[in-house]
């Protein structure tokens, strides 16, 4: 992926022969055709004015006759306009690039590394140049995955602790696996409940424009991910020794100073594992996040604005990238992210996991 | 002075206890609420008709029987897949490997299987069964993806199945001159069968819930007919209930179909928990 060019296949950027310029990253590129950067001083060259030319401003700058009915004079005009404007920046099909063409044609840049980790624009499909920048997907998927943990920790603990501790047998035996049950739910299901209940909810809470937003994502996540962080923290709970809880309670210790003094300090690597599991499964769900939180992939500033997350991208965009196109590989590279990410997490709550237990 | 701080410590603790208790009850509501919500909106579509005839006027009416059909499939190459291998794994890890390290290897390895978001399951199901093995988008390349999916629930459940059985059962079934592959087969798997099949029965209700994998593997948006090859693309429930459900030209109509499928899911998953609980109870006596 990193060998291949981010300009649309078949199209070339030409220059007049009077720049200096010998090569301009993707990100320039955009930003000059987006009327960002004007000069070409900014880039590095002489501090003349950038006219770029697309194929419509050469179309339109000639009546149909002087171009030809097939097109057989647009080489010549396109190499008239690129020799005739010093500032000139042409995007055009190499096809109409002849022997003769007086300007100067740019090599075809490549993504580099520090581009595609560090960019911050994610336009895979933009003409002439495509932005491959991941870290609004990245900050996306951290965003939501965190933003749910941090909605579903105090309930997820609340009930552990309810299930763990102070619930009797007959009511645990029917809470547990009712709880493991909606663990079981499709995540297909969470996201058609978000879409039609949370989303509609949170638009006129807060009054915004569209409900599909951070926040609707990681509610809905919050909710996904409670099962997995109240069943791995009772588990770690009720591993406690009952040696342990009878001489807290021995030494006058009501049985809530044992939970928070005993218990929780005991399982306390458990309970961690736990939140690392949640934010495991919070961070790699597609379906759900896809269906509300807007999928606009942008650096994410606040809940209430719609993010998109890396699961999302691959599941919006791989159905139409071209296959082994720069955008197809770009998604792989993100799949690969996304992969070492997951596999670091559960490898990471594995080791808290096996942790000394605290004395 | 004494007397003060007791009961302060006594009334911390109702407090605390209180607050957990609403606080469960609150999470199991929620949860609750949602499958209701659900439920409630769209039992009025379920019919005989809604479950038997396919899609029509651009899925604001009709049925969802293709879908329903190509989610069995599914389901059923699946486990063709992933259950054979998936048992010869669990049984070659808990009865013949005598290497502790690979065994432990293996064991991680399956584990960090099961962490692996679905999406990448099916990017890998695309690049690999679609593309380089020219299955196309089809059932048998969707197959095999959620095989994979499948793959380390059914290792660790059989796993888990094995462990369990007293090494009595071994020792006797040796003692007798049997084999160690006639122990095996006619001590050992009998023994492990409920749970066995208690494992399949839940990955058989993961993966007919499974929507990223099959994404661009299998699923199609909207076929008239059902599927004649393992070559066909094929509806399923999940990708049904996504499309209907965010995309469409009306998608007020299109509302009560997206809810009846989403009953049905919920259904699937259901009975096979109910499913898997019988199959528990009835054989371990």
């Amino acid at each position: 992926m990193f060998k291949s060019s981010t300009v649309e296949k078949g199209y070339v950027l030409c220059v007049n022969r009077s720049n200096k310029i010998q090569n301009l990253t993707p990100k320039q590129v955009k930003e000059i055709f987006d009327g960002n950067i004007t000069s070409w001083k900014q880039v590095g060259g002489d501090d003349i004015p950038i006219e770029p030319l697309r194929m419509d401003d050469i179309a339109s700058q000639y009546t149909e006759e002087e171009i030809g009915a097939n097109f057989e004079h647009l080489p010549q005009k396109l190499s008239e306009a690129v020799a005739s404007k010093p500032g000139a920046l042409a995007f055009f099909p190499e096809q109409f690039i002849n022997i003769n063409f007086q300007g100067r044609v740019l090599p075809a840049e490549t993504i580099t590394l520090k581009e595609y980790f560090g960019g911050k624009e994610w336009f895979p499909t933009a003409t002439p140049a495509a932005q491959f920048g991941v870290l609004p997907l990245i900050l996306g998927t951290l965003w939501v995955s965190i933003a749910a943990i941090l909605i579903a920790l105090p309930f997820g603990m609340a009930v552990a602790i309810y299930l763990a501790e102070i619930a009797n047998s007959r009511i645990r035996k029917i809470l547990k696996p009712l709880i493991e049950l909606l663990a079981g739910i499709p995540s297909v299901v969470y996201g058609f409940f978000g879409l039609i209940v949370i989303v509609p909810l949170i638009r006129s809470i807060f009054h915004l424009p569209v409900g599909e937003t951070a926040l609707a994502g990681a509610l809905v996540l919050a909710i996904m991910a409670l099962p997995t962080i109240i069943t791995v923290a009772e588990d770690a709970m009720r591993t406690t020794p009952l040696a342990m809880k009878e001489s807290s309670l021995a030494l006058g210790a009501t049985h809530w100073q044992t939970i928070y003094r005993v218990v929780i300090p005991y399982a306390s690597s458990g309970i961690l594992a736990a939140i690392v599991l949640g934010i495991g499964r919070a961070i790699g769900e597609t379906m759900a996040v896809l269906m509300v939180t807007g999928n606009a992939a942008v650096m994410p500033h606040s809940l209430t604005e719609p993010v998109r997350t890396i699961p999302a991208t691959i599941a919006a965009e791989l159905g139409e990238s071209a296959m082994g196109s720069v955008q197809y590989q770009a998604l792989f590279m993100l799949g690969a992210i996304l992969f070492v990410l997951t596999l670091g997490i559960s490898i990471w709550a594995e080791i808290i996991r096996k942790e000394p237990k605290v004395q | 002075m004494q007397h003060t701080k007791f009961t302060g410590k006594r009334a911390n603790q109702a407090l605390f206890f209180t607050l957990f208790r609403l606080m469960s009850y609150l999470v199991v509501g929620i949860l609750f609420c949602i499958i209701g919500f659900i439920v409630i909106r769209g039992i009025g579509v379920i019919n005989w008709e809604f479950l038997t005839t396919a899609p029509k006027d651009g899925m604001t009416k009709g049925g969802i029987f293709p879908a329903i059909v190509g989610t069995f499939y599914l389901v059923i190459g699946s486990m063709i897949v992933a259950f054979p291998i998936g048992v010869m794994s669990g049984i070659y890890m808990n009865e013949y490997a005598t290497n502790k390290y690979i065994v432990r290897v293996i064991r991680v390895m399956t584990n960090n299987l099961g962490g692996i978001p679905s999406i990448v399951f099916g990017l890998f199901g695309m690049s690999l069964f679609v593309n380089k093995l020219h299955f196309g988008d089809s059932l048998l390349a969707g197959s095999f993806t959620l095989g994979l999916l499948a793959l380390p629930l059914i290792i660790r459940v059989t796993e888990e199945a094995l462990k369990a059985i007293p090494d009595t059962y071994r020792h006797g079934s040796l003692a007798l001159g049997a084999t160690k592959l006639t122990t095996i087969r006619k001590v050992i798997l009998p023994a492990a069968f409920p749970n066995v099949m208690t494992g399949l029965i839940l990955s058989v209700g993961r993966v007919s819930g499974e929507t990223a994998p099959i994404l661009f593997t299998a699923a199609a948006y909207f076929l008239p007919h059902l599927p004649t090859s393992v070559f066909d693309q094929v509806m399923a429930l999940p990708y049904h209930l996504y499309v209907i459900a965010t995309s469409g030209t009306d998608l007020e109509a299109t509302r009560p179909m997206a809810y009846g499928t989403a009953i049905v899911l919920i259904a699937i998953v259901l009975i096979m928990n109910l499913l898997a609980n019988v199959v528990r109870r009835k054989f371990s006596k």
